[in-house]
């Protein structure tokens, strides 16, 4: 916005109490006080939520430090626990889903975006936006009850037999485990995929489609070799924040993944992750070191997201101009 | 023609229809959600469901009215508690803001709103269950309300930004102060996507289950007042369907499908008739 001829920015305020009191004189500048402490209580919620997860992780920080990270016991009882097999979880059912996703998702929006008619594109982009609106719980409810038995009796055999002279397909086929909370993430985190990427992909000047397709190219080739590499960096962000999304998951893994802390190279393997390990232990959690355990695993998914999704925004931020109003919400 | 343009005309028509055929498999996912709900659910939905307690395992009938209640009375102390810090802060963002801090908190916002739902839950644990040392209404509230915050807040931002110049120089030109024009002017004349931002919020979080399993967790009857835990919608699917019974399963579906119904039903609501014909879009 520009600025309007008695708007006062930052600098301007004084901070002293009298300088205060001063600029307040006016209906104005009580009305920038008032919205400053709202936008202000923002940053003050994000720091408080840092600070929180950094004190109240203490104890279990102090103990085990940084071998937290690289132990696989979680034992209660005796009070030991290492958060491994929930960090290895985390990131193989991500993986899958990525895997799937990303093909899926960058190809249906360079369909939204460059082939479809805009009636089309933007009907369908809405029944996107609904789908990314459809709650988790729910997936995970048609997870337990669809895709679980499907994969015991279907899927996983079908894999075991042509593809199962890899680790990644060994083992009985349970029907839960990494590789089917691995397609329930990727089935939740198409529509953002999609979405990001046709905005980015939307924001390619038509100049350059024009250029290639004078020069000869195909409708493929001008999308393929002209306007996703422009937009790349856009698409590498669409892909962080779905990777974040599906880090930070849990009903819908929680309900399919096995919930058992098991190390497995392979995918039929159940597993756990550490969104499903606090859904499942925090309320129950006894002690301080517990709970304090369970903390820092949240800090550590804290982490893991904070920094993913700062990446995606700056990736995102760079190709399209304005990087406002890209995400869905 | 040549081998070659042959190639690459087969090879254009080839990939053009796959990525048509990934459009295709995404969409369909949704029908087929919605389909699959309302075969599964839509049979166990009765009067009763809307209006009765859940009955004792075993027990036919039986309802979640306690469970539609949570949830409503959830999505109001969000509302209280998200809505006032989001529009206030949109309007600084969009208002008042200089440089330096409307930047920082536009990136806080974005930042927030990635924060993993279940990790929002240990917050509002260690805020407001610690201290009370037990779950409550109000512990799961305060957790959905601060995940409305950044939605709201960048939403309001974005559509004040659209109001045309030409309506605030109006306003500064009939002798208005900065925030009598923003109040009588710029307000109103973003109120319809200011609101269709907080239904949408709303609509998100009365999907969310991890955040109100540690806040305000469950129960199987009534939960009056503000100070004890309460049951909820997402939580009572997670709940039965993850339960031994299946009496459990049929209603874990049943509810699924009032929540569906519900999540859905505002954002199609809010998406077409809400933003359909808004007299200030950007062109």
């Amino acid at each position: 916005m520009a600025t309007t001829p008695n708007a006062a920015t930052p600098a301007e305020l004084g901070w002293s109490p009298q300088a205060l009191l001063r600029r307040l004189r006016g209906a104005d500048e009580i009305a920038h006080l008032i919205t400053f402490i709202a936008a202000a209580t923002l940053l003050l919620i994000t720091v408080l939520l840092v600070f929180q997860l950094w004190t109240h992780s203490a104890e279990s920080r102090a103990k085990f430090g940084w071998s937290f990270f690289v132990t696989k016991t979680w034992d209660p009882v005796a009070g030991d626990f290492g958060a491994l097999p929930f960090i290895y979880g985390t990131l193989v059912t991500s993986a899958v889903a990525l895997v799937i996703a990303v093909p899926l998702g960058v190809g249906a929006a360079i369909f939204l975006a460059e082939l479809a008619p805009p009636k089309l594109s933007s009907s369908l982009t809405f029944v996107s936006d609904l789908l990314a609106a459809v709650p988790s719980v729910i997936y995970g409810l048609l997870g337990v009850f669809l895709l679980v038995p499907v994969m015991r009796t279907t899927i996983q055999p079908a894999l075991k037999s042509t593809l199962g002279f890899l680790p990644l397909f060994k083992g009985p086929a349970y029907g839960i485990g990494f590789l089917t909370a691995g397609i329930v993430l990727a089935i939740m985190v198409v529509p953002f995929v999609l979405s990001v990427s046709r905005e980015v992909l939307l924001a390619v000047p038509r100049d350059q489609r024009e250029a290639a397709l004078a020069l000869g190219a195909t409708k493929w080739e001008s999308t393929w070799k002209v306007v996703v590499p422009a937009a790349r960096i856009g698409i590498f962000g669409s892909v962080f924040l779905a990777l974040a999304r599906a880090l930070g998951e849990t009903m819908a893994v929680t309900m399919v993944v096995g919930n058992n802390p098991i190390i497995s190279g392979s995918l039929f393997s159940p597993g756990y992750s550490i969104a499903a390990v606090l859904a499942n232990e925090f309320s129950e959690a006894t002690g301080n070191l517990y709970l304090s355990a369970l903390i820092e695993l949240g800090l550590v998914l804290f982490l893991l997201t904070f920094v993913l999704n700062g990446l995606a925004r700056l990736l995102i931020l760079v190709t399209t101009a304005r990087g406002s109003g890209v995400l869905p919400s | 023609m040549s081998v070659r343009l042959m190639w690459r005309k087969s090879l254009n028509a080839f990939m053009l229809s796959l990525t048509g055929l990934c459009a295709l498999l995404t969409v369909s996912a949704l029908f087929f959600i919605l389909g699959y709900l309302v075969w599964n659910g839509g049979k166990d939905l009765s009067w009763s469901f809307f209006t009765h307690l859940p009955a004792p395992v075993g027990e036919p009938g039986g309802g979640m009215a306690n469970a539609i209640l949570g949830t409503l009375k959830l999505l109001l102390l969000a509302a209280l508690i998200g809505v006032p810090i989001g529009l206030l802060g949109g309007v600084y963002l969009a208002e008042f803001g200089g440089r330096t801090v409307p930047f920082l908190v536009r990136y806080t916002a974005d930042l927030l709103n990635g924060v993993p739902s279940i990790v929002i839950g240990i917050f509002a644990y260690a805020l407001v269950v610690m201290p009370m040392h037990h779950f409550s209404t109000l512990a799961g509230g305060f957790a959905l309300g601060i995940m409305v915050i950044p939605t709201v807040l960048r939403n309001t931002e974005s559509f004040l930004r659209d109001v045309p110049r030409a309506l605030r120089e109006g306003a500064f030109a009939l002798g208005a102060n900065k925030w009598k024009m923003i109040a009588t002017v710029v307000l109103p004349a973003a109120s319809r996507g200011i609101l269709t931002g907080v239904l949408l919020a709303l609509a998100r979080v009365a999907g969310e289950t991890a955040p109100l399993l540690f806040t305000a967790f469950g129960n199987r009857y009534w939960s009056p007042g503000w100070n004890q835990p309460t049951s909820s919608l997402p939580v009572v699917i997670y709940t039965y369907a993850t339960g031994p019974y299946e009496d459990w399963h049929q209603q874990a579906w049943a509810a699924g499908l009032v929540l569906l119904g519900l999540v859905l039903l505002t954002n199609i609501m809010v998406r077409a008739f809400l933003t359909r014909g808004s007299a200030y879009e950007r062109t």
